[in-house]
């Protein structure tokens, strides 16, 4: 179940974001993908999921080439997966029981209590409860990531994308959102990749790490190696976060 | 984009709700808008058609007949979509693309839903069956409008003004007043979804996208108004 990229290249005009990344994602691990802003991880993460298609490269799900399925597979596939997107992107309309049961009401043919019951047992699993009949606006930015990440998990996926997950959060909630997609990783055996530039968060949930600096992959290893690593642009991103 | 729109792999009775949520949406957002619109263009053009008549041979019935034929024709179903394509096309773009820039699309895509159908179709069918619904009220205030002010203002009694409106009446007036709302309610919410779908960048570009897409849908609602008149009258 692991996913394995090769040769990512990605252009905007005359830009090139990506170019050309390697590399392995391990299932029931963390794998994360690091960098400063700017330097690709988001698009990486885009072209992984399909909402980008690379100009180059190929991306295995499972040993099947994604960008060559066609657009039912690619749905199929899709369905295995779930993402925490950086804006959290619940829907403004629907009540956080509603956004955590919309892909069951899609997908399955449940009834009623059935779904109320997975519903809440995944708002339970992020630490929610009594925020069913709410909003998403009248959550904080820390319950809405937990809103979203219920959502993202609500199918049992294989896959678990997160974009950011602790931006923006103070760095208690942070970790209380770190360590509910570590928890989840290992209890559902997925193959989850977590971008972020929180070093933090690496040395505390980071199982393999990738380390991208404008556009290419410089560095990969694990969190027991990050602070030992040679690679200058790394040491330079470390050093910026105040940990050395 | 329409293609892929009535390509959707989802259960189908999902979309049965949605549609039901825009047709009543649609209907009960707009229908005060409508109906204050319909009773004062019927009103005005009673007014001004008494007042291009007066001394002439014609006689007084034919307000009747001029307020039903253009009210059928021409008035109820395409000033009605013009005001509707400012109200619902401007909402349907904001909405969309509201969900794009929040990545709420992107959400529906990852989860292995084909975000077109799931967001366009229902407004579509939606607007397809709301707006002959809000044309009718239209036609039927403009009928009122036009009675009410004749007979206030001692131009018309109200059964001079039926009988001149049903002297001249035709059913396929009625048929072709709900084509024209079909088909205006069609390219009213497809336009405007295009806009939202495909906005890029942040809020004032919402703003934007809504502005271009009433635009847009202004011409080609009288394109197709002019289409239609000539294809089928």
């Amino acid at each position: 179940m692991s996913i394995r990229i090769e040769n990512i290249r990605k252009s905007f005009g005359d830009k090139e974001v990506l170019k050309g990344i390697d590399f392995t994602f391990n299932t029931g691990s963390v794998n994360m993908i690091i960098g400063g802003s700017g330097s690709g991880k988001t698009v990486l993460l885009k072209c992984i999921v399909g909402l980008l298609t690379p100009d180059d490269g190929k991306v295995y799900f499972e040993d099947r080439d994604f960008h060559a399925l066609s657009k039912k597979e690619i749905r199929s596939v899709r369905r295995n997966i779930g993402m925490l997107f950086q804006s959290s992107a619940l829907f403004d309309s629907y009540t956080i029981f509603e956004n955590v049961a919309f892909p069951l009401r899609m997908f399955t043919n449940w009834g009623q209590k059935k779904i109320a019951e997975r519903v809440h047992d995944c708002l339970e699993r992020v630490n929610l409860v009594k925020v069913d009949n709410l909003l998403p606006s009248s959550l904080s930015g820390g319950m809405r990531k937990r809103a979203a990440l219920a959502r993202a998990i609500v199918m049992n996926p294989k896959y678990l994308f997160c974009d950011e997950p602790n931006s923006g959060l103070d760095p208690e909630t942070g970790q209380v959102i770190d360590r509910l997609i570590q928890g989840l990783t290992t209890d559902f055996e997925m193959t989850t990749i977590v971008i972020s530039h929180d070093i933090k968060s690496v040395l505390d949930i980071g199982d393999k790490i990738m380390f991208i600096y404008k556009g290419a992959k410089e560095w990969q290893g694990s969190k027991d190696e990050v602070l030992t690593a040679e690679n200058p642009n790394l040491i330079k991103f470390i050093k910026t976060s105040g940990l050395m | 984009m329409l293609r892929q729109m009535f390509n959707f792999s989802e259960k189908f009775s999902i979309y049965w709700s949605d549609i039901l949520r825009e047709v009543i949406s649609n209907g009960m957002s707009s229908i005060i808008i409508v109906i204050i619109m319909s009773v004062f263009i019927g009103a005005v053009t009673t007014v001004q058609t008494a007042y291009q008549l007066e001394g002439s041979f014609f006689p007084i019935t034919t307000i009747g007949s001029v307020v039903s034929a253009s009210a059928l024709l021409e008035m109820a179903p395409t000033i009605t979509s013009l005001v509707l394509a400012g109200k619902i096309g401007a909402n349907i773009t904001s909405q969309i693309g509201t969900m794009r820039i929040t990545e709420q699309i992107d959400a529906l895509e990852v989860m292995g839903i084909n975000s077109t159908s799931y967001l366009i179709l229902p407004k579509t069918i939606g607007a397809m069956f709301s707006f002959p619904c809000l044309i009718i009220i239209a036609a039927f205030c403009i009928h009122l409008g036009g009675i009410v002010a004749g007979t206030a203002s001692g131009i018309i009694t109200h059964a001079d003004f039926l009988y001149g409106a049903s002297r001249f009446f035709q059913s396929f007036y009625v048929t072709f007043m709900c084509i024209k709302a079909v088909s205006f309610g069609f390219i009213i919410a497809t336009v405007s979804a295009y806009q939202g779908y495909y906005v890029e960048g942040g809020a004032l570009d919402v703003g934007v996208a809504s502005t271009r897409a009433m635009v847009y849908c202004c011409i080609l609602l009288v394109i197709a108004d002019y289409l239609l008149a000539k294809f089928l009258l």
